[in-house]
């Protein structure tokens, strides 16, 4: 049976949501539920390509990243739980002048911010990544602490932490309505009963659009759909994830053996369709077979598609809404919401809990588009 | 059944590993496919899921037709990225 009352009801039991749950919980906070309409991980966590990077264009991100890795190398720990981070890099290839020259302002600025990350010639990269084709590119950045972990297992073990620390998990809990009064937040219905509660944390991800409407805002977010496809395990051929902008693609093979790649389609659906293409699996394997030749005998086993929850200048959203009381938002992560969470998720308790926050991300509120504030990210796949 | 059993001959998963994920909770195919990666090798669970599901049925005392599926990702056999792409050494 589910409460009837509680201090905090988190929607969405994806990364953010167990994340966001479990830094409440060890900061002391009680009677904390989080709801969620499927399994956990059922969402975009479980469906995402699984890497970390710092390596951006902006302060911002630069920032929140490099701080999430610095609580990802102590996560299995933290969390007893382990989540298999891999640090292997990420290389970063140049394929026009263009990138070449936003590069090296990339490179100026994650080392100001003291992350690893150089700018490295050809000749390195292929010394990287050996079956690497070098046809074509220009130029690499390489950051050697970037990498990736498991987002089931980590997104499991945030949840299980959270319950130790007395967070109530409810899954196959679907949220059907918010009521408010007086611009403030007073209850939560669910195809299982209501709740209670001042505060809502909206963390439902390609689902985050939807929950603002039921507190009637409108949420500048749209969800988009991002495909990737997943070979059979094969013996270890290189580290670190392979990305490009330009070329559109990233790609990393596991610590299990199976490589991982997939690309962000500009003319995807937007109508919330998670099902597959086979137009996808064909242009993957036409991408990917050209930079790493020798893939063209490693078979795909799998494809599957999930969710970009995207804001318009592809930053998250965090923080409450000027309008309605205890609606905090953690969401638009923009295809980064599993490598920031670890950070996002700490500050977004802090600011619940009305403390200082560690790091200064007012800027990512909401109001920053009437505000016309964009901070716009070039670095993105 | 024998904890060393294997249940998931693509990933090596055991009945032990299969049975602490049903102990923790997770009683859905969906949720033990991503903790214990039964079902994520190169047959997709076309070996272990009938396996997977009676388990689960018996352990939640449930009929075998009450235990959800998980979703069917293409392709059906695995198809060489050379292959895909349009290939034509093979």
């Amino acid at each position: 049976m589910m409460i009837k009352k509680a201090d905090i009801v988190i929607i969405g039991g994806g990364i953010q949501g167990c994340s966001i749950a479990y830094n409440l919980a060890k900061k002391g906070a009680k009677n904390i539920i989080l709801l969620e309409k499927n399994t956990l991980a059922s969402g975009a966590t479980g469906r995402c390509g699984a890497g970390i990077r710092q390596q951006f264009g902006t302060k911002m991100n630069c920032i929140l990243a490099r701080e999430s890795i610095k609580i990802f190398e102590n996560l299995s720990q933290e969390l007893e739980y382990d989540i298999e981070l891999n640090q292997g890099g990420y290389l970063i290839l140049a394929y026009t002048e263009k990138e070449v020259n936003q590069f090296k302002k990339n490179i100026a600025l994650e080392q100001s911010l003291n992350i690893k990350a150089r700018f490295i010639t050809v000749e390195e990269a292929k010394e990287i990544v050996p079956p690497l084709n070098t046809e074509g590119i220009l130029a690499a950045t390489f950051c050697p602490t970037d990498g990736h972990a498991n987002p089931f297992k980590t997104n499991f073990a945030y949840a299980e932490a959270a319950e130790r620390l007395g967070v109530k998990i409810y899954t196959f809990t679907e949220v059907k309505e918010i009521e408010t009064e007086n611009h403030k937040i007073v209850a939560v219905n669910t195809d299982k009963g209501k709740v209670l509660t001042p505060i809502v944390v909206n963390a439902a991800g390609g689902y985050s659009g939807i929950i603002g409407k039921m507190v009637g805002v409108d949420i500048p977010v749209y969800s988009q759909r991002h495909q990737i496809l997943i070979t059979e395990p094969v013996n270890p051929l290189f580290r670190p994830m392979l990305m490009s902008f330009s070329r559109n693609f990233y790609c990393q093979q596991t610590p299990h053996g199976s490589i991982i790649m997939g690309f962000g389609d500009p003319n995807e659906r937007k109508d919330g369709d998670i099902g597959s293409s086979w137009q996808f699996a064909q242009e993957m394997a036409q991408k990917m077979t050209a930079v790493l030749p020798l893939l063209k005998e490693v078979s795909m086993v799998r494809q599957w598609a999930g969710l970009y929850n995207v804001s318009p200048d592809a930053q998250p959203i965090l923080g409450e809404h000027p309008q309605i009381g205890g609606f905090f938002m953690a969401l638009g992560f923009s295809g980064h919401g599993f490598m920031l969470a670890p950070i996002t998720s700490k500050l977004i308790a802090e600011l619940i809990l009305k403390e200082r926050t560690s790091l200064p991300i007012d800027k990512l509120d909401i109001g920053r588009f009437e505000r016309g504030e964009l901070i716009h990210e070039p670095s993105v796949v | 059944m024998k904890d060393e059993t294997i249940i998931c001959r693509c990933e090596d998963v055991t009945w032990g590993e299969i049975r602490q994920a049903l102990e923790k909770g997770y009683t859905t195919l969906n949720e033990i496919k991503r903790i214990t990666r039964a079902g994520m090798g190169r047959c997709q669970g076309k070996t272990c899921q009938s396996i997977l599901l009676r388990e689960i049925a018996k352990y939640c005392n449930k009929k075998i037709e009450e235990v959800d599926v998980t979703t069917f990702r293409p392709p059906t056999k695995p198809v060489k990225l050379g292959t895909l792409a349009g290939d034509n050494d093979d």
